[in-house]
């Protein structure tokens, strides 16, 4: 359990000959809640995408485990996306099935287990998310952030190794977002999952984050990888600490950075 | 999670004195074992006369994912409707956290639906209101029509020029090869099937008036439509129908600007529009097609061909399938951007309003074409 869970290694992600971020490195271990962050069009989604298998990097690698993820063969490619589930940033739910239906659906396809009993796991997937007795609503019925837990627990439906959250908070009000988090940490804990979340909301930043890379826009690559409350507390990267501080501090004024530590 | 035993999972059912059971717990319980369904252990509990408490234990428990917790809740479940305590601390922490989180929030009241039975006589009901629904969006759609074309008239309509060139661009020359493709070929077809019986007499100069006419006053129109509503119609249902999804119509309703202007009466202009001109395209292209076949396997000459046709053929057959078309264009976009606007705000909802817009405008066209050649039959026109 000591190796890296997910390795990137010198990944340079672009569309055509755009370059959005270069000689990314950085390692995400077991039980990590690994955080994401950036300012808007850093390319923290197109990140996501390169490690959950949607786009090719342009140059570099990633490792699950020690498998390299983009060399390896379809088939094995297709073998570790098993192993990860993926909350969209909108729920993306399949709007024409129920909740019951859309958790089923990977579960039926390939777990081999009977429809009773793939009801009773839909049944305690969505109680774990809080959303006991919805099983037969359409997306559509739903408010927004049921729907982004309904997509959790779709997520969660074959036990993945690794969670990957795109804005898990954006969306949502800041009790419920609160409460995402809690999920979160509690699943960390309880399931030992894995967890790679893309956010820029600092709160959730600091409140579920063990480690964490920073992208920047302006110069294209990672500014540092660490903890996010390590990195307010020693950084020395004006860019960073304006961040994590919503520009609020200057680096002069370190009495801050503890009250918005939660 | 240490794997102590390679058997599938295996439940204990322990009666320890009158009033409490023992559950126990052993084996794998994870996706590659074969497990007993949890409606034996609760007919089992019913079968042991209302026990008080519940002990849930496990006993060299192996490795489990998710299909223990769920097998618990589903007991849990039972002993709570049946007022029964248990007592979950003999199971794993691991197991224990995640069932204090599956039950942190309660079902809530009221929230869960039962399945309603269906009865003939109710779906025929619900079906016949659906249809009054339809037919009233119907009647709504085409006032809301009318009004925005009164407020174009009197030149007061938003909408952007642009859009509606580019919808021309869409309905007209984009249309041009298949249209082409599709005329030529009935036109071939009706030579053909007018040749084989007027060749019998030796009438087969006469296959030019048939060609003519047939294509003039009924094909050339009727094909063209028939490849709008697939081709425009269809399209303007799953455009304007994603932009509800998109909230799109929304945020033009909230500028003040009215998607009837804005959206619809381009649309409908650019297909009322253009749709002549492919029908008097498509007619040339018919007449082509006959003669094609008729010059090169009945022994006709291209003059003779074309003198009879000119013969046959008078304004009169051409305005009857341009008054056609121009019907027809009505419909295909009233049906087609109906749809689109009406569409419902799933992904399903999008692929049924361009299913629908479809078939409404086939239809539609159908009955109209038959209405108005009934007319011009009585007129004698």
């Amino acid at each position: 359990m000591n190796a890296p869970h997910i390795t990137v290694k010198d990944l340079t992600m672009a569309y055509g000959d755009f370059v959005i971020q270069r000689d990314l490195n950085f390692t995400i271990d077991h039980g990590d809640i690994f955080i994401i962050m950036g300012g808007s069009g850093c390319g923290k989604s197109t990140l996501l995408r390169h490690l959950i298998g949607l786009q090719r990097p342009a140059k570099g690698d990633v490792f699950y485990e020690q498998q390299d993820f983009w060399h390896a063969s379809d088939e094995e490619r297709t073998h570790i996306m098993r192993r990860i589930g993926v909350l969209y940033q909108s729920g993306a739910l399949f709007s024409s099935l129920t909740l019951a239906e859309n958790i089923a659906l990977p579960l039926g396809e390939f777990s081999g287990m009977g429809s009773r009993e793939i009801a009773d796991i839909v049944s305690y997937k969505l109680a774990l998310v809080g959303l006991a007795g919805f099983e037969d609503y359409y997306p559509s019925e739903i408010s927004g952030g049921m729907q982004k837990r309904a997509g959790l627990a779709r997520a969660m439906a074959l036990d993945p190794e690794i969670l990957f959250f795109d804005e898990p908070s954006a969306g949502l009000d800041p009790v419920s977002a609160k409460l995402l988090d809690d999920l979160i940490v509690s699943l960390r804990d309880t399931l030992g999952a894995t967890i790679v979340v893309v956010t820029h909301e600092l709160a959730s930043i600091f409140a579920i984050g063990t480690n964490s890379v920073f992208l920047d826009p302006d110069t294209k690559t990672m500014r540092a990888t660490g903890s996010p409350k390590k990195l307010l507390a020693e950084s020395n990267d004006a860019k960073i600490i304006q961040f994590l501080t919503r520009g609020e501090s200057n680096a002069d004024k370190p009495a801050q950075k503890g009250e918005i530590l939660p | 999670m240490s794997a102590v035993s390679a058997v599938s999972g295996q439940v204990n059912f322990i009666r320890i004195d009158d009033s409490t059971v023992a559950i126990q717990l052993t084996g794998n319980w994870d996706h590659g074992a074969t497990i007993k369904q949890a409606e034996q252990v609760l007919a089992d509990l019913d079968a042991s006369k209302n026990p008080s408490h519940v002990l849930l234990q496990a006993h060299e428990l192996g490795s489990w994912d998710s299909r223990l917790p769920a097998y618990l809740l589903r007991i849990i479940d039972y002993c709570q409707s049946h007022d029964i305590e248990f007592d979950a601390s003999g199971l794993p922490e691991g197991v224990q956290a995640l069932l204090k989180l599956a039950r942190a929030v309660p079902e809530r009241a009221g929230a869960r639906r039962t399945a309603q039975k269906k009865s003939a006589l109710g779906q025929i009901g619900k079906t016949v209101l659906k249809g009054l629904k339809d037919a009233k969006g119907l009647i709504a759609f085409i006032g809301e029509t009318v009004l925005a074309t009164l407020t174009l008239v009197r030149g007061k309509a938003r909408f952007r020029t642009v859009d509606m060139f580019l919808c021309i661009q869409d309905a007209g020359p984009a249309a041009l090869p298949i249209v082409t493709l599709i005329s030529l070929l009935v036109g071939l077809i009706l030579a053909f099937v007018g040749a084989v019986q007027l060749a019998m007499f030796g009438a087969q100069i006469y296959i030019a008036d048939l060609v003519g006419l047939g294509t003039v006053r009924e094909m050339g129109a009727l094909m063209t439509a028939v490849i709008m509503s697939g081709r425009t119609g269809a399209a303007y249902a799953a455009q304007l129908g994603t932009m509800n999804v998109n909230s799109e119509i929304d945020a033009l309703k909230t500028m003040g600007i009215s998607p009837m202007e804005f959206l619809v009466l381009p649309r409908m202009l650019a297909l009322i529009l253009m749709m002549p001109l492919l029908c008097l395209y498509a007619d040339l292209m018919g007449i082509l097609g006959g003669a094609m076949v008729t010059v090169s396997a009945f022994d006709v000459s291209l003059i003779q061909y074309y003198n009879e046709t000119q013969k046959a053929v008078d304004l009169n057959d051409f305005s009857i399938g341009l008054f056609k078309s121009l019907v027809f264009a009505t419909l295909i976009a009233t049906a087609g951007c109906m749809r689109g606007m009406q569409c419902g705000r799933s992904a399903s909802a999008v692929g049924d309003a361009a299913t629908a817009a479809v078939v409404n405008s086939i239809v539609y066209i159908v009955v109209a074409d038959s209405v108005i050649t009934l007319i011009c039959d009585r007129l004698g026109i």
